[in-house]
């Protein structure tokens, strides 16, 4: 599209000249690293698996092409085009709306806040991964030496790790708890990190995002051969992707393909406005935005792709062991010899001895063992990453690289999205010029860095 | 008379190891589930170094030092592998108490585990509760080691980052020449207009245009 050259509004400034993008390179990688995050790991597959499997992508698709692309190029667009940030882009647009702007700078605000929380629990676990064995793998003894710690022994030793040696969690919500000093040093080391990438802007932020944006499609690639290669993983992917298509009737699916596009392209959050306000006005957005959306669409789906392979591991793992269990425990009780029962004639013997012998085979806990209900004891966020995920990476061999691999990759996942997140708050403060010029940016982002770790000690 | 001796002692032997008698234990091995192919067939000659190591266990306790390896029975030896057994005092008419049993194969569980090269989960007695191993704790653990190295780093890139921003800074207002180097050069600008190339108005006065004299040199001098 050719226009006729206008007057640049912004070259009216010689002195102060907005920093660029080193190459467009860095502005797509920026962007595809804002926009896919843990949400692409930890959300989309569990919503896949809920609401039907293949049959969600029916609803994905279009929300996809209705709402997120529409948006998504209207935010590029708009940034690059006035090459102010949010603030300055809606009052550019009307005076009357500069408050959506200074909305969207404190939405950013509020996020980053909750956001590097969960990157200083993933510092915490990556840091915890470099030993064998791995913490999670057993509980740890009791004062006595006579058996493990109580509470353990009631959940799992994941469970433990995760609630107690982690969060040191309280019983009640409204019981804010003490101040757990590990985590405090590793929020404080994450916000360090992300203030040592975004401590000139995108000058220093295009330098890293080479590494964080391409190192986790490494690690999903290693794990997906990884995860293929696995027993049981065929059935993960089956469970997964077998369309179901009468839950498309419900309008909760609908609503949630809309939401997850939403957040998963982080739009209206400010941080694409500032990134394209770096940009050349003569860029080409429209390719930009439908070019980075599909990239994040086919993301989610390579990650699920690779999650529901290790999780179908897991189940039939899980299955396995059920069905090893309660062999276990009937060689016990009738002193049959060492692995005289195998998995598939289980079913078998055991109706042949509930029939002569019932009331002792009544008394033994057995449990009733079903793929199926292993595969649907999915979970998404948190509780993927830090239990379910743990626990199956205790049953590869190797098991500490792949924990590394894991932590580091929602490492760099959650760092991508917090340069965008921070971005969103810094440029328009410095549009704006809330700061005298004397004042180095260097300074803006470290006070902004300071004040978020105060206010968030984790609890 | 010999008979009825002998018949006498088995019934008595008998009698005191039984599964559930008093002061016997169960014990339970899975030799096929810890050694796999290595695994070795359970016959007399094992259950003879089992009473051994009971035997062994028991000598350790004070007053039990004359415990011999016939004072241990074995009884009802299944396939599982299972038996119960327990321990007689030297007239071989009462079990030694469970309570001494029990301490003495606690303190020699290892021993015991190494004999048949099983561990804690493959040889067990059933009411006797092992000792755990203490856990590996190294005096600094280990994520702090990890931490402190990946913290000094960013400390130190982030001081490196700062100060190079100031040096920088500090060369830009070193050279305030070039500005007036800058103002030149825009005031020779030419402008296209219509595709043709324009002189504008030379801004910059006192230039001497050679064409006109000067009103000095108008008139010769004398």
């Amino acid at each position: 599209m050719a226009h006729a050259p206008e007057p640049d509004p912004a070259a009216s400034d010689l002195g102060d000249e907005r920093p660029k993008w080193d190459n467009k390179a860095q502005y797509l990688l920026s962007c595809i690293g804002f926009a896919v995050g843990l949400g692409n790991i930890w959300r989309f597959p569990y919503l896949c698996q809920t609401y039907g499997g293949g049959a969600f992508l029916i609803p994905y698709v279009i929300a996809l092409v209705f709402e997120g692309i529409p948006i998504f190029h209207v935010e590029l667009a708009i940034g690059q085009r006035l090459r102010k940030g949010s603030v300055g882009v809606w009052t550019a647009i009307s005076p009357y709306l500069s408050g959506v702007g200074l909305g969207c700078v404190t939405l950013s605000f509020l996020i980053s806040l909750y956001y590097n929380t969960i990157v200083a629990w993933v510092l915490w676990y990556l840091l915890n991964s470099f030993q064998h064995p791995l913490p999670w793998s057993s509980c740890p003894p009791d004062l006595n030496r006579t058996g493990f710690v109580e509470e353990c022994q009631g959940s799992s030793a994941v469970s433990y790790f995760w609630y107690r040696q982690t969060l040191n969690i309280t019983a009640d919500i409204d019981d804010s708890g003490s101040i757990q000093w590990w985590l405090l040093i590793c929020l404080a080391a994450s916000w360090a990190v992300v203030y040592m990438c975004v401590i000139r802007g995108i000058e220093t932020t295009g330098k890293v995002i080479y590494f964080t944006a391409l190192f986790p499609y490494l690690v999903l690639t290693i794990f997906l051969i990884r995860g293929l290669t696995l027993p049981g993983a065929t059935k993960g992917l089956i469970y997964l992707f077998t369309p179901n298509m009468h839950i498309l009737q419900n309008p909760r699916v609908w609503l949630d393909a809309a939401t997850q596009i939403f957040f998963s392209l982080s739009l209206a959050f400010g941080g694409h406005i500032a990134f394209a306000s770096y940009n050349s006005p003569r860029n080409d957005c429209q390719k930009d935005a439908v070019v980075i959306a599909l990239v994040n669409s086919m993301t989610s789906l390579y990650a699920s792709i690779a999650v529901f392979s290790v999780l179908g591991f897991k189940a039939t793992n899980d299955y396995e062991h059920c069905l090893d269990r309660n062999i276990l425990s009937l060689i016990n009780e009738f002193d049959f010899p060492e692995q005289s029962i195998s998995r598939d004639d289980y079913p078998a013997v055991l109706m042949h001895l509930n029939a002569t012998w019932p009331k002792r085979v009544a008394q033994l806990p057995l449990k009733a063992c079903l793929l199926e209900d292993f595969l649907d004891k999915s979970a998404s966020g948190p509780g993927l990453a830090f239990i379910i995920f743990t626990e199956t990476v205790l049953h590869m061999p190797g098991a500490p690289v792949w924990a590394v691999l894991f932590f580091g990759m929602l490492f760099t996942l959650g760092l991508s999205t917090m340069f965008g997140t921070v971005e969103a708050v810094i440029t328009p403060l410095l549009d704006v010029g809330v700061l005298p010029r004397w004042v180095p940016k260097e300074a803006l982002t470290g006070h902004s860095g300071m004040l978020n770790t105060r206010l968030h000690k984790p609890g | 008379m010999l008979w009825l001796l002998f018949f006498l002692v088995t019934a008595i032997h008998a009698e005191l190891c039984q599964p559930g008698a008093e002061n016997a234990f169960k014990v339970r091995l899975s030799i096929r589930t810890a050694l796999g192919d290595k695994a070795y067939a359970w016959d007399t000659n094992e259950e003879y170094l089992f009473k051994a190591m009971v035997a062994f266990s028991m000598r350790k306790v004070p007053n039990r030092e004359a415990t011999e390896i016939s004072h241990v029975l074995l009884c009802n030896v299944t396939q599982r592998v299972s038996f119960w057994f327990v321990v007689t005092d030297p007239s071989k008419n009462h079990t030694l108490p469970a309570v001494e049993v029990q301490s003495a194969i606690r303190m020699n569980k290892n021993r015991i585990n190494n004999a048949f090269f099983l561990n804690d989960q493959t040889l067990e007695f059933l009411k006797i509760s092992s000792t755990l191993a203490p856990p590996m704790d190294p005096s600094v653990p280990i994520w702090i080691i990890v931490f402190g190295v990946i913290f000094c780093i960013v400390i130190v890139a982030i001081a490196l980052l700062i100060l190079s921003g100031i040096w920088q800074r500090r060369r830009k207002n070193k050279e305030p020449s070039e500005v007036d180097d800058a103002e030149d050069k825009c005031e020779n600008m030419i402008t296209i207009e219509n595709g043709i190339p324009s002189d504008p108005l030379d801004m910059k006065g006192g230039h001497i245009n050679d064409a006109f004299m000067t009103e000095d040199e108008r008139l010769t001098p004398l």
